[in-house]
């Protein structure tokens, strides 16, 4: 049985040169979550939107493939890669307050996709968001589908969201860091519903996020991104246990313990920093000369 | 939010006046010939400069007086307003599709389509606007088309400008990229998903740019440049008022004064309804 999600050493260049994915490798097997983790600017959003096929004009993929259900996206012409995406993946974006059209109701918003894209008729997407709407625990979905964005709260709206891309059962699902918005104590209720519904509906999910707490809640799998490189994945439970590279453990040792609130913040340890930046500099140097 | 709030609060006898204003001109505009006291183009001399009504020696029957060939001025700005309310809807609209769609392609798709759209609209507003609209109607030859055309010809720039700003905002939202991942076409998105939230400042601007019309076409007949001469517009009421002023003030002051409350209308009923199609303000 193929992965549900498999990407082969993609590597992808920003205007000015410079290597913003370095050959990464990741596979999410169906029915999995596997997490995605990173500082800022390590590129974790960036193999989403790639997969995704929305990548600012700007970033130019320069090799690697990816393959969805077997299914190698770069081999398919413009529709037929579009279609593919659209009916077997789908995004949970980071900020709930752009992602919904502020000018349509939620009802209209959500079905139009199903209609449109996917064929279904208009009773039965309905019916579709009125169920995904009730899984989500709104008490009320038929008031919630009349309502505009504006009208509703951000977890609210994450709900929506939440619910939005499950309602098409997608095989596939893009998580991009779709906590980071919200405040904590809605964080959690969020977080719990994806899983539930993940578990549910049997869908494997990429979660990118930077906060290993939400990491070790929610996923099976890790692969932990540095500079547009993966520099370890394992298993959740096991890299937790057992993290090897000194990166791994460096940003593990730098998450704040809430049995000691006291303590200092610890930052990533700069040796280690130092030492992956010239493993890079290093992998880039040698990987030029072979791409021009 | 609060600010959304108090002007919201602010708004509704904003609306009403500026459209009641408007729905009065606009319905006497229609109606003239039924509304209109006296025939706008009857000369008499034996009444002329009759002052307005509440002034001695004025005439019953011409209520805002008469202009120095003896012509009922309330007469001739209503049938001037005619002209004027053609000249604002017509050209306004041409303006708004114009300058709309070339304003949304810019700003959705952007790349070289918005480069060309761009340098086109700064080329167009290095033209000094009035002069740009006399050479043009010199060129077209006088008449009610001739001064449609140059306003919309002159002023697509402004709604250019202002909706490509917009929607290159809307652009980079989230739910512009989910449309796309969804798997919607660039034209759906644009249409289905954009052109919704840009709507309210197009509707804005298009009331706006009426008054503005107005004010164009009122220059164009003050300079003699618009429709024919013996048909009253309110700018050649206003260039022969001001010949004799100060034997008749009130034929350049009543048609001014119409001026200025239909622009201000448009402008002010353009922002109510803003705050009207806004779902976020309304």
């Amino acid at each position: 049985m193929s992965a549900c999600l498999e990407i082969r050493s993609l590597s992808a260049l920003l205007p000015n040169g410079q290597r913003v994915l370095r050959s990464v490798s990741l596979a999410v097997q169906p029915g999995e979550v596997r997490a995605l983790v990173g500082e800022s600017g390590a590129g974790k959003t960036m193999i989403g939107k790639a997969l995704l096929g929305v990548l600012p004009k700007s970033v130019r993929i320069i090799e690697g493939e990816m393959l969805i259900e077997g299914e190698e996206l770069s081999r398919l012409d413009a529709k037929a890669r579009r279609t593919l995406i659209g009916a077997r993946t789908a995004l949970i974006p980071q900020d709930p307050l752009t992602a919904l059209n502020r000018s349509r109701r939620i009802g209209p918003q959500m079905t139009d996709r199903l209609v449109r894209i996917l064929g279904w008729s208009g009773e039965r997407a309905d019916k579709r968001i009125r169920q995904l709407l009730d899984e989500v625990q709104f008490r009320d979905p038929q008031r919630v589908l009349k309502c505009y964005p504006h009208e509703l709260s951000g977890g609210m709206r994450q709900r929506v969201l939440i619910a939005a891309a499950f309602a098409a059962e997608p095989r596939l699902i893009v998580a991009d860091e779709p906590t980071t918005a919200l405040d904590v104590t809605v964080q959690k209720q969020i977080l719990r519903l994806i899983a539930e519904l993940q578990r549910d509906h049997g869908t494997a999910i990429l979660f990118v996020t930077h906060d290993l707490g939400v990491v070790a809640k929610i996923s099976q799998k890790v692969s932990v991104l540095y500079a547009g490189k993966v520099v370890e994945e394992a298993d959740t439970a096991a890299l937790f246990a057992a993290p090897q590279h000194p990166y791994t453990r460096a940003l593990i040792a730098a998450t704040p313990r809430y049995t000691d609130p006291y303590a200092s913040l610890k930052p990533v340890d700069e040796t280690v920093l130092a030492g992956l930046t010239a493993e890079i500099a290093a992998a880039d140097k040698a990987w030029r000369p072979a791409h021009g | 939010m609060d600010e959304a709030r108090t002007s919201r609060r602010g708004l509704s006898p904003r609306l009403w006046l500026a459209g009641g204003w408007l729905i009065l001109a606009l319905a006497a505009a229609t109606f003239a010939p039924l509304i209109a006291p006296q025939d706008p183009l009857a000369q008499d001399l034996m009444l002329e400069r009759l002052p307005p009504f509440w002034l001695d020696g004025a005439e019953s029957g011409y209520w805002l007086g008469t202009d120095s060939l003896g012509r009922d001025l309330l007469s001739r700005l209503i049938f001037g307003g005619r002209i004027a309310f053609i000249v604002a809807f017509a050209a306004a609209t041409s303006a708004c599709l114009i300058g709309s769609a070339l304003g949304l392609i810019a700003g959705y798709f952007g790349g070289w389509a918005d480069r060309f759209i761009s340098r086109i609209v700064d080329i167009w507003m290095a033209f000094p606007p009035v002069l740009f609209a006399i050479l043009l109607v010199a060129v077209l030859g006088t008449g009610l088309s001739s001064v449609i055309i140059a306003i919309a010809v002159i002023d697509w720039t402004r709604f250019c400008r202002v909706i490509r700003a917009e929607a290159m905002s809307q652009a980079r939202m989230d739910y512009v990229e989910s449309a796309r991942i969804a798997g919607y076409g660039r034209i759906g998105i644009m249409l289905r998903e954009v052109l919704p939230n840009v709507l309210p400042s197009v509707v804005a601007l298009l009331s706006l740019e009426m008054g503005i019309a107005v004010i164009v076409e009122a220059i164009l007949s003050f300079v003699n440049l618009s429709i024919s001469t013996d048909d009253p517009t309110w700018g050649s009421i206003i260039a022969e008022g001001r010949l004799s002023i100060h034997q008749a003030w009130w034929v350049l002051v009543f048609p001014l004064i119409t001026l200025i409350l239909t622009v201000l209308s448009f402008s002010q009923f353009g922002e109510g309804l803003k705050a009207r199609f806004d779902p976020v303000l309304r």
